[in-house]
C-alpha cells in the first residue's frame, strides 16, 4: 500500500498548501482541517449510500434465489442498474402531506431518522489510521447515535396522524428500547473484553498468533449472536418487522410517506443495517485484522505470507457476510408474534448478556486468564 | 418449559436447519420464465382473444340463434339479426365487450355451428374505453387470419369433447 500512502501525502501537502495560500497563514489551518474533514466525510458517505442503493438489490436477488426465482435482472446487464431506476422513480414521484398532518413534523421526521445512521459512521475506524473521528468513546457514541434514531421513527407516527403510522411508532419504538438494552449489554462484554471503547483498539486487542481463534467472538459467542439478533431487531428487519407488518398496518410508522421522504426512511434502515454488520465485525470479528493471521502462517514466506497480513479487504468480506445474513435470515424465517419479540428481549437476552458479562469478568480475572484464557486476556497490548 | 427444550432453543438449532434448507435453495436451479422471450406452454383448451369462423367456401357460420348471447353470464355479447336476401338468417351487429367477458367459454360451447369460438391469444390490449368492444368485423377478422391454428387446436381436442 506504499503508493496508496504516498497518494494520501501528497493530497494533504497539496491541501495544505493550497488553503494557505487561499486563505492565508491564520484561516488556512482551519481551512484545511474543514476541507479535509469535508473530503473524509465524502470519502465514507457516498461508498456507504452506494453500498444502500446496491444492498437492496442485493437483497432482492438473494430472496429470490431461496425462492428459486431470477430475481431483478432486466434493467441493464443482469438488472445492475435496477436501483438507478428505482431511485429515479422515487426521485419523481408526488411527496403527499397529509392534511391532518403536522407539516413540520412530518418533514422532520426523515432528517431525524436518517441524521444519526450517517453520524454514526464517523467513529468508524476501516483502518488502524482511516477513520474520521477516532473518539476514546467510540461505542458510547455509536449507541447514542443509533438510540436517536428511534425519535425519527415516533415522530414520523405521530406527525402522520394517522392510526397505522401511529401503531407502528409505538411497536417500532418498543422493539428499539428492549433491544438496545441488549445490545448495550453485549457491546459492555466486548469492550470489557477490548479494555477500551475505542474501536480501533478493540480491533487491536485481537491481533496475535492464532487468527480468528482470537476475536472476541469465540470467548464472547453468547453475546455476539444476540448483538447480532439484537441488531436485526434494531433496525426493525425480518424476523421482527412487526413494525411493518404488511397485514395489518400496512408499512408502519412510514405509511404516510412517498417519494424522497420514503426513500430517506429506507436508507436510514439500510445504512443502519450496515453500521450494526460493521460495528459485529470490528468488535467481535477482528475488523481488519486476517481470519489466517496465525504465527506459522505469517513467517512462512512470501507466497504464504500476504494471507495474514490486515487490510481493509479483510474488513469489506466481513461486513459483506453479515449483511449477507440479513438477507439470508430475512428468507427464512416467518415473523416472530408481538408478545414473543418482547419476551425474547426482556426475559431471554438480557439476562442472558448479564451472566455472560459475569462471565466474562470471571474469564478476564486473574489466575484464570494467565492460566485458561490467556489467547484473548492474557496480555498487556 | 423443560431444561432440554430451553437448551436446544439457546444453541438455536432448529434455526440452523432451517437455515441451511433456504442455503441449500440458494443454488438450485431457478425456474423462472422470462416471459415475452420464453413462453409456457398452452392447453388447447385456452380460452383467450374471441374470434368468429367462417365456412371454407366463404360463408360465415354465425346464424344469429343468440344463444351464446343468452347463455353469457356477463352479458357481454349483443346480437342484433335480419334476414338476408337469399332468406337466411344472419347478424347485423355482434359485439363483444372484452372488459365485461369473463372467458368462460359458454359462448363457444352454446354455439350449434363452431362459430364463436375463443382462441389461445391472451397477448392484447386497449389503449381507451371505446376499444373494448369487439365488433363483428373485427372478430371475423380474426377468424380469418388465425383460422389454422383455431382449426388445429379445435381438431386436437375434439376426441374429448
Amino acid at each position: 500500500m506504499s503508493w496508496f500512502d504516498s497518494i494520501v501525502g501528497w493530497t494533504r501537502a497539496t491541501g495544505q498548501s493550497a488553503s494557505q495560500w487561499a486563505f492565508g497563514p491564520e484561516w488556512g489551518t482551519h481551512a484545511y482541517t474543514v476541507g479535509s474533514s469535508l473530503a473524509m466525510i465524502l470519502m465514507v458517505l457516498v461508498p456507504v449510500l452506494l453500498t444502500v442503493l446496491y444492498y437492496q438489490l442485493v437483497e432482492r436477488w438473494v430472496i429470490g434465489w431461496i425462492q428459486v426465482r431470477k430475481g431483478p435482472n432486466r434493467v441493464g446487464w443482469k438488472g445492475v442498474l435496477q436501483p438507478i431506476a428505482d431511485a429515479i422513480k422515487l426521485l419523481m414521484k408526488e411527496q403527499m402531506i397529509p392534511t391532518g398532518a403536522n407539516k413540520a413534523l412530518f418533514l422532520l421526521a426523515p432528517v431525524v431518522s436518517v441524521a444519526p445512521a450517517l453520524a454514526a459512521w464517523a467513529i468508524v475506524p476501516f483502518s488502524p489510521t482511516w477513520v474520521i473521528a477516532d473518539v476514546d468513546a467510540a461505542i458510547l457514541v455509536m449507541l447514542a447515535m443509533t438510540s436517536l434514531g428511534i425519535y425519527g421513527v415516533i415522530i414520523a407516527g405521530w406527525a402522520s396522524n394517522s392510526k397505522y403510522a401511529f401503531i407502528g411508532a409505538m411497536r417500532a419504538a418498543a422493539q428499539m428500547v428492549s433491544y438496545e438494552l441488549a445490545m448495550g449489554f453485549a457491546l459492555v462484554g466486548a469492550l470489557m473484553a477490548g479494555q477500551s471503547m475505542r474501536l480501533s483498539e478493540i480491533v487491536a486487542r485481537q491481533d496475535g498468533n492464532w487468527g480468528f481463534i482470537e476475536w472476541f467472538w469465540l470467548p464472547l459467542l453468547p453475546l455476539f449472536v444476540i448483538h447480532y439478533i439484537a441488531g436485526l431487531a434494531e433496525t426493525n428487519r425480518h424476523p421482527f418487522d412487526v413494525a411493518e407488518g404488511e397485514s395489518e398496518i400496512v408499512a408502519g410508522f412510514h405509511v404516510e410517506y412517498s417519494g424522497m421522504m420514503f426513500a430517506v426512511f429506507f436508507l436510514a434502515e439500510y445504512a443502519n443495517m450496515i453500521l450494526i454488520s460493521t460495528i459485529s465485525s470490528l468488535v467481535f470479528l477482528g475488523g481488519w485484522l486476517s481470519p489466517f493471521n496465525f504465527a506459522a502462517i505469517r513467517e512462512a514466506g512470501a507466497p504464504l505470507s500476504w494471507l495474514a497480513a490486515p487490510g481493509i479487504w479483510w474488513l469489506l468480506a466481513k461486513i459483506a457476510f453479515l449483511m449477507f445474513m440479513f438477507l439470508w435470515v430475512r428468507a427464512s424465517f416467518p415473523r416472530y408474534r408481538y408478545d414473543q419479540i418482547m419476551r425474547l428481549g426482556w426475559k431471554v437476552f438480557i439476562p442472558l448478556t448479564l451472566i455472560w458479562i459475569a462471565v466474562v469478568g470471571v474469564m478476564m480475572m486473574e489466575p484464570f486468564a494467565s492460566d485458561y484464557f490467556s489467547i484473548w486476556f492474557g496480555r498487556q497490548p | 418449559m423443560s431444561i432440554g427444550r430451553a437448551l436446544s432453543s439457546l444453541m438455536m438449532w432448529e434455526l440452523g436447519k432451517g437455515l441451511m434448507l433456504t442455503g441449500r435453495h440458494l443454488f438450485k436451479r431457478k425456474v423462472t420464465v422470462m416471459y415475452p422471450e420464453e413462453k409456457t406452454p398452452k392447453s388447447a383448451r385456452f380460452r383467450g382473444l374471441h374470434a368468429l369462423r367462417r365456412y371454407p367456401n366463404g360463408e360465415e357460420r354465425c346464424i344469429a340463434c343468440k344463444l351464446c348471447e343468452a347463455v353469457c353470464p356477463a352479458l357481454a355479447i349483443t346480437i342484433d339479426s335480419e334476414e338476408r336476401p337469399d332468406g337466411t338468417r344472419r347478424t347485423t351487429r355482434y359485439d363483444i365487450d372484452l372488459v365485461k367477458c369473463i372467458y368462460c367459454g359458454f359462448c363457444e360451447e352454446s354455439c350449434p355451428v363452431d362459430s364463436i369460438v375463443e382462441t389461445d391469444m391472451h397477448e392484447f390490449h386497449f389503449e381507451s374505453r371505446g376499444e373494448t368492444v369487439y365488433t363483428k368485423a373485427m372478430l371475423l377478422a380474426i377468424g380469418d387470419r388465425y383460422e389454422a391454428e383455431i382449426a388445429a387446436a379445435r381438431g386436437e381436442d375434439a376426441a374429448y369433447r
